[in-house]
């Protein structure tokens, strides 16, 4: 299997009807048996340069709706560039551009009508360092629905931060305690914190880039709940460095090595029969 | 001259110690640096330390107070004729003697008799003397450092810690250093205080701090009583204040807003030009800004109240009119103002500091929230950072408060308590330059009121810097 074969655009396989070339040069599965579960964002030929350094190759990824797609690989594959490429926050990165089609139910993200605001607030974003503002729990969550102007009264922005902190699992901890400093919470708390301030702007795709790997085992459990939960009404894009969390929070995953995507496919079948020896070498911890 | 050259052959006797300890060392230990303690280098530095620094100290001790032994050494036993003299026509007497023994240029008294006989015999002592103190320093530090090489070199062995012994000289020379600039310091505040003290001795602290005039003339001579002077402070106080004020609206806004735009707008080639340019305005000399001040910006804002007096002039802002053409070059406004100038670059740099070690992780968060970049900066940044931009204005306060050069040379010398910018003031440094510069009776109440008036300035900036850096400290600690 040689290079060209893996730059080669997935697009001609993915467009409707078309067959799947007798050559198996790559790559994404789909992301259930079901075929029919709806995609919300659909990447393709996605190429990004730091500068003169090129990041990504040619990504063609489908993003399923309402369900957690995991994002794996070694270090440095490319798979939190592709993340952020998502709800354009490259954009704030100087001597980043980003090439191809990302598409959020149908429309380009990058193209020019797009105010990546706009776009920021259907796509929410959780990182790997837990980073309340340092303000009250209460100003953490209600940031969002007061910079978009989502309530009208007290009321209103009352309701919409304690039905945010209660989906993220946080309310019972910290509903005595709204008004003191979000960076007084624990880690794995404030991780919490953050994804309810994410989640209090109702976006449509949450994407979170390793949010455990700063957090002790217990926080991690009680954060994978959470994903659980939350794919039900959202779609959620998950980096990760842990097969076992990719294993037990996804339905689907992606391979990427050395910025390209090697493998995508259920999260079952990934894990259970990769098609490509580098996926197999990564899961069964040959490298990486 | 001998101190010179013996301070050389120290040198050069400390390098061959070093090399013949290194030798001495690395046979014993057979050639071979792991049968020894340290490396080859810390044994040398070990000898050479004590073959060199304890003699050289002692030369250059000898050359710094050598001349006040000679001078103690003189006075035991003076010559009946000098003795009986007065302390100040000995003082003369002994000037004179070691004039004449250094071939210098000596008073003008001419001594007879018994006190030419006296001059004669103390001169020659007096050269005597030197020359014994002289020899005598570089002899005694010729032993010292052969017998401290000596007690060395029978030290080292390979398993000798020389390196601990060599980095215990330089933690000694570290520790020399700091308390250098610690006892300085002490003792500036310590005369600062001395003579305030004196000062308040003479016009009592509440007559000082709260009094409301400035007059500081004082009877030179005993027949003149007329002017008594008046040493309240608060005219001064206000003046300063005043400028401050002026300064900090000047500097705040400009230099905070450019802070802003450097970490949080500019890109990377705006910042490489416009930072570099902005520390160029830091390194302008205040005397620079001082006549910009009152030889440019005085004159333009004189002529501009000036032409707006004249438009102004028969209507029914008449006195404000008459008032606007009357206005001098000097006026607290224009000290103001290029102080405030001067700051820009000051606030701007601190202020760029805090705002960079806000964390990117809380930009992104905020970004990534669908905030504009503008909402980000007012809603996470610059709440993050109040509390270090607050400790940067406080800094730029006590800069502006202590600024001496440009309110000498633009806001004038009236001392006057008014809040009015088109006034001419006066300030607590102008005062200080003003008191003590020219001839001056360094016991009068006149020259003393400005160490008054300088510990009341130390006080206020030492304590607003505190504040400041405390408020700094405790931000940094937020997220280091």
């Amino acid at each position: 299997m040689n290079q060209r074969q893996f730059n080669q655009p997935l697009r001609h396989r993915d467009d409707e009807g078309a067959a799947a070339p007798a050559v198996h040069i790559a790559v994404d599965r789909g992301h259930s048996a079901d075929k029919s579960a709806a995609i919300k964002i659909r990447a393709r030929d996605v190429n990004v340069f730091y500068g003169d350094k090129q990041a990504l190759f040619d990504v063609g990824l489908d993003v399923p709706e309402r369900a957690v797609t995991a994002l794996i690989g070694p270090s440095g594959c490319g798979k939190s560039t592709f993340l952020r490429c998502i709800n354009r926050m490259n954009d704030t990165i100087p001597g980043c551009t980003v090439r191809g089609r990302i598409e959020l139910d149908g429309e380009d993200v990058n193209d020019r009508s797009i105010d990546p605001v706009v776009l920021r607030a259907r796509v929410g974003m959780v990182f790997q360092k837990p980073n309340p503002f340092p303000k009250t729990i209460f100003e953490n969550v209600a940031y969002g629905p007061r910079i978009h102007g989502l309530a009208t009264g007290k009321a209103e922005l009352e309701a919409i931060v304690e039905s945010s902190l209660k989906r993220a699992g946080l309310w019972a901890e910290v509903a005595d305690r709204l008004h003191q400093p979000g960076t007084g919470l624990s880690g794995g708390q404030q991780q919490r914190l953050v994804i309810a301030r994410a989640i209090a702007v109702s976006p449509e795709v949450i994407l979170m880039d390793e949010p455990c790997s700063a957090l002790d085992p217990i926080a991690t459990a009680k954060i994978e709940e959470l994903i659980d939960e939350l794919r039900n009404q959202y779609c959620i894009v998950i980096v990760t460095h842990s097969m076992a969390q990719a294993a037990r929070v996804s339905q689907k995953t992606a391979f990427f090595h050395l910025g390209k995507l090697v493998e995508a496919g259920p999260t079952g079948e990934i894990f259970t029969n990769p098609r490509d020896s580098r996926t197999q070498d990564y899961i069964t911890g040959r490298f990486g | 001259m001998l101190t010179w050259v013996a301070l050389l052959a120290l040198v050069l006797f400390s390098g061959t110690t070093y090399v013949a300890a290194r030798r001495k060392v690395s046979a014993a230990a057979g050639g071979s640096p792991r049968n020894m303690h340290s490396l080859p280098g810390y044994y040398g530095a070990y000898v050479a330390l004590w073959a060199g620094a304890p003699a050289a100290l002692l030369v250059l001790l000898a050359a710094m107070f050598g001349g006040r032994l000679e001078d103690a050494l003189l006075r035991v036993q003076p010559p009946a004729a000098v003795a009986q003299l007065t302390p100040a026509e000995q003082q003369v007497f002994f000037d004179d003697v070691r004039a004449t023994a250094h071939n210098l240029q000596a008073s003008e008294t001419s001594y007879e008799g018994p006190m030419q006989a006296a001059l004669q015999a103390k001169t020659a002592q007096a050269r005597q003397l030197e020359a014994l103190i002289a020899y005598g320093s570089v002899a005694a530090a010729a032993v010292l450092a052969l017998s401290g090489v000596f007690l060395a070199l029978r030290r080292i062995r390979p398993d000798f810690r020389a390196r601990n012994k060599v980095e215990g000289w330089v933690a000694g020379l570290f520790i020399v250093c700091s308390v250098t600039a610690i006892l300085t310091t002490v003792g500036i505040v310590g005369s600062l205080v001395w003579e305030s003290l004196r000062f308040f001795h003479a016009v009592p602290l509440q007559d000082f701090l709260l009094g409301r005039e400035w007059d500081p003339q004082i009877a030179m001579r005993s027949d003149q009583y007329a002017s008594k002077g008046a040493f309240g402070a608060v005219p001064l106080f206000a003046g300063t204040f005043l400028i401050m004020i002026i300064a900090m609206i000047v500097a705040a806004p400009i230099g905070l807003f450019s802070a802003i735009y450097l970490s949080e707008y500019a890109g990377g080639l705006s910042r490489a030009v416009v930072k570099p340019l902005l520390e160029i305005l830091a390194g302008v000399p205040t005397v620079v800004y001082g006549f910009f001040a009152a030889l440019t910006v005085g004159p333009i804002f004189r002529s501009g109240f000036h032409a707006l007096g004249e438009a102004l002039a028969g209507g029914p802002l008449n006195s404000l009119a008459l008032y606007l053409m009357s206005v001098q070059n000097q006026m607290a406004l224009v000290a103001g103002a290029v102080m405030g100038i001067m700051l820009i670059p000051f606030v701007s740099s601190l202020s760029d500091d805090i705002i960079n070690s806000v964390p990117q992780a809380l930009r992104d968060g905020s970004l990534a929230m669908g905030a504009t970049r503008s909402e980000t900066v007012k809603k996470v940044v610059l709440p993050a950072a109040l509390p270090g931009i607050m400790a940067a204005m406080l800094l730029a306060v006590s800069r502006a408060v202590g600024e001496t050069m440009i309110v000498t040379m633009a806001a004038g010398l009236q001392a006057k308590m008014t809040i009015n910018p088109l006034d001419t003031v006066t300030t607590v440094t102008v005062q200080i330059v003003t008191l003590l510069t020219g001839d001056q009776e360094f016991d009068s109440p006149k020259t003393l009121a400005a160490f008054g008036l300088g510990l009341t300035l130390f006080v206020v900036t030492f304590l607003l810097n505190i504040i400041a850096l405390r408020i700094v400290q405790k931000y940094r600690e937020q997220y280091d």
